[in-house]
């Protein structure tokens, strides 16, 4: 019987992975460095270019996590190390201090009891407690503490009213040791540094964002039934401008594309003229990179008087001098000058760069990783070049039967 | 209820988690045990927790209890700790939608939660186990149809992972348009020249390997059977039949119909499309100005509205032919956006830095063969209002049109191919769940799927082949693929009732059922979702799974207490679609929103899946409304079934009728849609529906 298969990332790629190959019946490993599953696809919105919402996928990937014997994870959990070759790892990995355990039945009363607070994401709630759970389709449906913020025995609040069991507030980091017969690393990206592109002052104007965090704005406004708020000071921002190629097919800072970002900006555009009459979008691009069905879009955008498509880069963004407001320096191509625009919120559509993990991968110019180097490591998705959620399953798909040979 | 059913049922109640703070648990089971008498009943503070489960299972085993309601947390939480094997255990939700939502202590929460667990108890009455239907015999062998880069290399990755792969191809090479390019590009972008085709390697690692049967100049007569047992008879120069478990269909593309693109000048010698050049440019001396249009004929909605992806790539690529055969050359390239994502990027910026290369944005709004050039008039262009350009040749980067699948021969009555859903491409139009194509156990791959380049095939094909490997292993325990893993229950059909009225066969969106020759409906189990959509669509009642059927359904629908018209307690049914709407319901107990304590929830495997007979059981059995709320249908539809939504929205037309002459108001029967992540929206839907009902009163059938 062969040792299971391990996997290193519980975002969609990394799940996808796991329950693909326990379904062909193999036994798998899943590891995520997050106290959830999900990734960077469950803080999102919604897809281009069906506009869903990602826990529609999600929540039947979950559903055929929990109904699989095969399928066993660690959340809280990173590589430390892996040893031995392929076929036969040893795989090492740091269990950060679990605070609540297996026990929880997910009531919140530790929540409630909490008296820390921790920073909330932006646009979301704006107060989080040090217990918190990430939202109602969470999985696993456990609360979590966080461990960096928590007072520990000093408070104890939380432990007065658990019925369960379930909190441990002396928990310390753990060591597992794990064998596995390959390894698949789904480990996903970040987004590149906004800050390392000065000229778009991303640390000192608080109404520019990435397209991250406004995916997670928009996001929160779904969760909480609110409305979308600019976070200067909190109001509708009624012009909203998309800064395409922030920082990317640029070598001064990322030098390839990313191959999302000119869908996600335009699936933004339609998502806000669909949900508040009162916002314009203007898209910033040097090219529109919607490929392959994503096409059709543009032709959703045609005809929308709230949604402006402009040929230009944006250069940089100025003080704007007043109170609030975004002022954006546009070379405009097809008219063929350069304008200042002022606009209520400005959203960077950042490049994404591989998320860094320690499993021996060779890595090419651009930092990603490299497929076929190591026979029983398999880099899948985005870690390997940025691709879209449809692009990421189907190449992790690829991936489980990689790792079911030899 | 009361007999030999009830001595081996039992009900364990949780009063964790605040359920014992909002209902009288010992009233609960007092009033259980006077219904269903003989039940065995135990409470526990925490029945998850291992004293809770050690209790349980004690029970189980000391009462010889066979099934089993848990009134506790919803079935989404906990899930393991209630699984014991050979138990029919029913979950019923006093948590995340009863104690965390209703009022504490009231009497409509207490009548809520009794008729919940009464519904349970009354499921569990009415269903059973089965043996997992397996096909016999069952084939572990795989068929890839198309010997071009994606077919490859699924067959060579199928047989790498230790299946034996048969591959069928049409012509008498391997390789398909992969196989005629000129040249790839570069590894890296240090190194300035082409690389050599490699697909050669590719075809001699197919050809060598022994796991890999090759049949050349080989057509599919039929396809006929079910996943795991597939019978395939395939032609060359004599007929044969292959015994199969499961499908990867990689019959890829053709390139647009180049004489759509007259306006173009295609039919002049002088221009050429993407394909014709890749030959040209093998064969001949190339002149000395060759011009690019592309986006030829894409992003049109006269032509091919979407964008194919590799034109881009491809056609700068050739430009770099150009410059490698004829260094004199130059290049023009019009453009309307270069899509050269990812790390082609590099790509463009090098033939950006050639001299010889000219790239500008415009319009192409003439293309003229003049004799001795080819004059294109471009306008909107960066360099001038109009511009003419004169070329020696045109080459225009021409789309690609997906081949259709039904040489699949599929001898299945609902069509011999996948069906072809936007723009004709045999995908699953699914962002999550792209191989999940309306065929269990057929995988569609490469072009004939979506429009991609060569790097994205082959990935394309190794995951057609994971999906189809998948699909044998679970056909093989008997389960259910996606999106019912481990579903082992299967359609059973009471024949004696059936009239062939044939909706089963037409509303299925998997095919599952064929015909007899009688006419007769014929399911293939293997082929089956489980979604219960022909359990819906069947006026005679026929069809049923084991553990969800039309008896299990009314039995919880008439399990209900009915409070009669003065007391003012209204009952409404609501059927929820477990993919979206339950858990959206879910997440609005986790978020402690308010719910109505006079609906009655049963969740259905989808909104395809619900039966008229079991909304004319609740307008007798006095229900005031029946809700139904599903996943949303539509070209963008979330359905997980394609067209339950759909369906069971056409079928409630048809209800409006027989309500009218029933005389009842049409608002009795509504269906809704809701996103799983709308906890709001699917609470606004169910308090408007509470007051439409207010509105109209109560059911006059209510006291018959």
């Amino acid at each position: 019987m062969d040792n299971p298969i391990f996997i290193i990332g519980g975002g969609i790629s990394g799940i996808t992975a796991a329950v693909e190959l326990a379904e062909a019946g193999r036994q798998v490993v899943l590891i995520e460095k997050e106290d959830y599953l999900g990734g960077n696809v469950s803080n999102f919105n919604n897809y281009f270019p069906k506009l869903c919402p990602p826990s529609c996928g999600l929540e039947i990937n979950f559903r055929r996590i929990r109904s699989n014997p095969r399928i066993s994870f660690y959340t809280g959990s990173e590589i430390q190390s892996i040893c031995g070759s392929d076929g036969d790892y040893r795989v090492t990995i740091n269990v950060k201090p679990r605070l609540i355990n297996n026990n929880c039945t997910s009531c919140g009363k530790c929540a409630e009891a909490c008296p820390v607070e921790r920073p909330g994401i932006p646009g979301g709630k704006s107060v989080e407690k040090a217990a918190w759970i990430k939202n109602g389709l969470a999985f696993p449906m456990k609360y979590t503490i966080d461990p960096d913020v928590c007072k520990r025995e000093e408070c104890g609040k939380c432990l007065t009213v658990c019925d369960y069991d379930a909190i441990q507030l002396d928990a310390q980091q753990a060591g597992v040791e794990l064998q596995a017969h390959k390894i698949i690393v789904a480990t996903g990206w970040n987004l590149y540094d906004p800050a390392k592109i000065e000229n778009y002052r991303y640390r000192e104007e608080a109404d520019v964002v990435t397209n991250l965090e406004f995916e997670k704005m928009l996001a929160a406004c779904t969760r909480e039934n609110q409305k979308l708020s600019r976070p200067s000071d909190g109001r509708l921002p009624l012009r909203v401008a998309f800064i395409q190629c922030a920082g990317s097919r640029d070598m001064n800072h990322l030098p390839y594309c990313s191959a999302v970002c000119c869908s996600a900006s335009v699936k933004h555009a339609l998502t806000l003229e669909a949900g508040y009459p009162e916002i314009e979008s203007e898209i910033f691009y040097i090219d529109l990179r919607l490929s392959g069905r994503n096409e059709k879009l543009l032709k959703v955008t045609e005809g929308k008087e709230r949604i402006t498509l402009t040929k230009g880069k944006v250069g940089r963004i100025l003080p704007s001098g007043k109170e609030n407001g975004v002022l954006l320096e546009v070379e405009d191509i097809d008219n063929g000058t350069k304008r200042q625009e002022l606009f209520d919120l400005a959203v960077l559509a950042m490049g994404l760069t591989p998320a860094p993990v320690a499993a021996g991968l060779k890595e090419n110019e651009y930092g990603f990783y490299v497929a076929g180097q190591l026979s029983g490591i398999i880099p899948t998705a985005t870690c390997k070049r940025p691709m879209d959620v449809s692009s990421s399953v189907k190449d992790a798909t690829a991936s489980a039967i990689k790792a079911m040979q030899g | 209820m009361t007999g030999a059913a009830t001595k081996h049922m039992a009900l364990a109640v949780c009063t964790g988690c605040d359920i014992g703070r909002c209902i009288d648990t010992d009233q609960l089971i007092d009033a259980t045990g006077q219904a269903f008498q003989g039940i065995t009943c135990i409470k526990h503070g925490s029945l998850c927790s291992p004293d809770g489960q050690a209790g349980l299972r004690r029970t189980v085993m000391e009462k010889k209890v066979d099934r089993l309601a848990v009134a506790a947390c919803s079935p989404r939480v906990m899930t393991s700790a209630f699984e014991v094997d050979g138990l029919l255990v029913e979950r019923v939700n006093l948590r995340e939608q009863l104690a965390w939502v209703m009022e504490p202590g009231h009497e409509d929460t207490r009548m809520c939660a009794e008729d919940q667990v009464a519904m349970a108890l009354s499921k569990l009455d009415a269903i059973r186990t089965n043996d997992p239907y397996i096909p016999d015999p069952v084939s572990s062998d795989i068929l890839v149809v198309g010997g071009g880069i994606t077919g490859l290399t699924s067959a060579l990755e199928g047989a790498r992972a230790g299946y034996r792969v048969h591959l069928v191809e049409r012509s008498d090479r391997l390789g398909g348009y992969a196989g005629r390019i000129h040249k790839l590009l570069p590894e890296n972008l240090d190194s300035a020249s082409l690389k050599e085709p490699d697909l050669y390697k590719l075809v001699s690692e197919v050809t060598g390997h022994p796991g890999v049967e090759i049949h050349l100049e080989t057509g599919i007569r039929s396809i006929s059977g079910e996943p795991g047992n597939f019978e395939v008879v395939i032609e060359n120069s004599q007929v044969s039949t292959l015994h199969i478990g499961a499908v990867v269909a990689a019959t890829g593309w053709k390139p647009y119909a180049p004489d759509k693109l007259a306006a173009l000048g295609y039919g002049s010698g002088r221009v050429k499309t993407l394909e014709e050049f890749e030959q040209y440019v093998q064969e001949e001396q190339l002149p000395n100005r060759i011009m690019f249009i592309l986006c030829a004929g894409s992003r049109d909605e006269d032509h091919l509205a979407y964008c194919s992806t590799f034109c881009c790539g491809a056609a700068l690529k050739q430009a770099l032919y150009v410059r490698e055969k004829n260094p004199g050359a130059e290049v023009y390239i019009v453009y309307r956006d270069i899509r050269t994502p990812g790390f082609q990027e590099g790509f463009y910026k090098m033939v950006q830095a050639d001299d010889a290369i000219f790239m500008t944005r415009g319009v192409v709004e003439k293309v003229d063969d003049q004799g001795d050039s080819v004059a294109v008039t471009v306008s909107q262009s960066l360099l001038d209002d109009l511009v003419t350009i004169h070329a020696d040749m045109v080459v225009l980067a021409t789309g690609m049109v997906p081949n259709t699948t039904t040489d699949l021969q599929l001898q299945y009555r609902l069509g011999k191919g996948l069906p072809e859903l936007e723009y004709n491409f045999s995908d699953s139009h699914f962002i999550c769940f792209p191989y999940e194509t309306r065929r269990t156990g057929i995988y569609a791959a490469g072009t004939v799927r979506a429009p991609m380049d060569m790097e994205m095939s082959r990935e394309d094909g190794a995951g057609a082949m994971m999906k189809a490997i998948q699909s044998i292993e679970c056909v093989k325990r008997g389960e259910a693929v996606h999106p019912r893993s481990g579903d082992t229950t299967w359609t059973e059909l009471y024949m004696e009732r059936c009239t062939d009225c044939k909706r089963c066969t037409e509303e299925c969106p998997f095919g599952s059922y064929d015909e007899t020759e009688k006419g007769t409906p014929l399911p293939n189990p293997a082929r089956c979702r489980r979604c219960g959509i022909c359990v819906g669509s069947c006026p005679e009642r026929v069809i049923g799974f084991a553990d969800f059927n039309i008896n299990s359904v009314s039995a919880m629908i008439k399990a209900v207490s009915m409070p009669d018209e003065f007391e003012e307690k209204p009952r409404i049914l609501v059927f929820v679609c477990e993919n979206d709407a339950y858990p959206a319901l879910d997440a609005a107990g986790m978020n402690r929103l308010k719910f109505n304590p006079f609906i009655r929830i049963i969740p259905v495997r989808c909104l395809g899946s619900i039966n008229k007979v079991w909304v004319s059981d609740a307008l007798s059995h006095g229900y005031d409304g029946i809700l139904q709320i599903g996943c949303k249908p539509g070209d963008n539809y979330q359905c997980h079934f394609i067209q339950g939504s759909e369906l069971n929205e056409k079928r409630g037309e048809n209800l409006q009728e027989t309500l009218e002459t029933m005389m009842l108001e049409p608002e009795r029967i509504r269906t809704r849609f809701v996103e799983i992540t709308d906890h709001h929206g699917i609470m606004a839907i169910i308090n408007e529906y509470m007051e439409e009902i207010d509105l109209i009163g109560p059911n006059p059938f209510k006291s018959m």
